[in-house]
């Protein structure tokens, strides 16, 4: 009996370390790429190639052109991309992040590599008309590369990014009217409601009850109203709430882009 | 007559409990078939897609000025080698499959090779066409990469359900083979060094 049970301990710990062994597998595999930026960032320069003026002003710039066409551009920089070729590391980090939205998948990702001298350019598959690989690896030839041979990192990000959202413009639109029109929605309901509500204590005959129920009915108003508040500050996806950029919407790539060093 | 009751009765339900596996066995498996051929449609495209760009390529470099003629002999050969080997989403066999990816891995070489020399062509270098679709080949190796990957990954899920018990014994029955995926290939992945 005893040892049967000896045998079973064996046999567990035999699972358990190669469980564990996997998951560290997994781990490593994933410490390849950076995480997921919290709050979300476009710009996330985590070799060093800019200042934080010149980041700030390209999130900027980026989120503005996020807002008025949902295209979502981001720029990542990382000290080295190890083993990986630079445009399967790209490509990977683009479907981790899910970058552009789920709809339209109009996402871009530029990565840069310092120790490598590498960049190259992801398209999501919404963009890869608008974007040909051919134009985007004209784009870096002359936007990008003279400016990075120069160490002029930021002035080749704020050029090929600006001859990006010029070829991208007008592939697709933001739809920013869509949350106010929902909140109206929400706001009439919540009057509606209010008005059955006091409509109903009323007709009850007032006293007590009927303050009761107008109490009430106050009390789901202002929830419904603080419900409303967080679905726009969490809600939106690629949307933002005051200024920031609100996160990635759930785009994929299929591999589109081009790339070069410099 | 009432000795071959009981046993009428064993039979008729190992019948019935058989159908009815097999009916939700065949419903899976459907499912998952039709994935397969769905992912399957996509790397055709991806393919088809360096076919005719390799077209274009091939009529730019013709132009350039005494462009190394043997190189470009191998790239039209492994092309119109690797075009005669079409698979059919019915077949995908993991020997033809195997027979597909050589093909598709000498034309990738061959292509290699092309981009290698023409590094000692300022003429083509400095082709603003030529250029273009050097980045539009880099890209397609790049999609037909992120398609292979997601064909294996539909196939793997199909392969897995054919083959575990007792499904191994219905899919048979039912015709439901086990598909091929693609191999990591040293040969291939090295290749597409589209130097820029």
């Amino acid at each position: 009996m005893r040892t049967i049970i000896n045998k079973y301990y064996f046999a567990f710990f035999l699972f358990a370390a190669a469980m564990s062994n996997m998951f560290s597998l997994a781990f490593a595999a994933d410490k390849d790429f950076p995480s997921l930026p919290n709050p979300p960032r476009l710009v996330n320069d985590l070799a060093g190639f800019m200042s934080s003026q010149e980041q700030a002003s390209l999130e900027q710039k980026l989120v503005a052109y996020s807002d008025s066409t949902s295209n979502e551009i981001a720029i990542v920089t990382v000290q080295s991309i190890g083993q990986y070729d630079i445009s399967d590391y790209t490509v990977q980090l683009f479907n981790k992040w899910k970058i552009g939205g789920k709809k339209n998948n109009n996402g871009l990702l530029i990565v840069a590599s310092k120790e490598e001298r590498k960049i190259w350019i992801s398209t999501g598959y919404g963009l890869e008309g608008a974007l040909p690989d051919g134009l985007i690896g004209q784009i870096i030839r002359d936007e990008i590369e003279p400016n990075f041979k120069q160490g002029n990192f930021y002035a080749g990000f704020e050029a090929g990014t600006n001859a990006l959202m010029e070829a991208a413009r007008g592939e697709y639109t933001a739809e920013p009217k869509t949350q106010h029109k929902k909140g109206a929605g929400v706001g009439t309901a919540v009057f509606i409601i209010i008005i059955i509500l006091i409509f109903l204590s009323a007709s009850r005959g007032g006293g007590a009850g009927g303050g009761g129920l107008l109490n009430n009915a106050g009390w789901i108003a202002a929830s419904m109203l603080s419900n409303r508040s967080y679905g726009s500050d969490w809600g939106g996806g690629s949307s933002s709430g005051g200024g920031g950029f609100g996160g990635f919407g759930g785009g994929s790539s299929g591999g589109g882009g081009a790339g070069g060093s410099w | 007559m009432k000795k071959s009751l009981p046993f009428i009765l064993v039979l008729l339900a190992i019948i019935m409990i058989g159908g009815c596996m097999s009916c939700s066995i065949q419903r899976s498996l459907v499912g998952l078939d039709e994935d397969v051929k769905a992912k399957w449609s996509q790397v055709q495209n991806q393919y088809q897609r360096r076919y005719d760009l390799i077209d274009n390529l091939v009529n730019t470099v013709k132009g350039a000025a005494n462009f190394e003629k043997s190189t470009l002999t191998d790239v039209i050969n492994a092309r119109s080698k690797a075009t005669s080997i079409t698979l059919n989403a019915e077949d995908l066999s993991p020997e033809k499959l195997q027979e597909f990816q050589a093909a598709q891995g000498q034309l990738t070489q061959a292509l290699g090779k092309l981009m290698v020399v023409n590094e000692a062509y300022p003429e083509l270098k400095s082709n603003a066409n030529f250029l273009k679709l050097q980045d539009e080949l880099a890209g397609t190796e790049n999609r037909i990469a992120v398609e292979r990957k997601n064909y294996n990954e539909s196939v793997q899920a199909y392969n897995v359900k054919t083959r575990i018990f007792p499904n191994n014994i219905f899919a048979g029955l039912l015709g439901f083979k086990v598909r091929g995926t693609f191999e990591a290939d040293a040969a291939a992945q090295k290749a597409p060094s589209v130097k820029f």
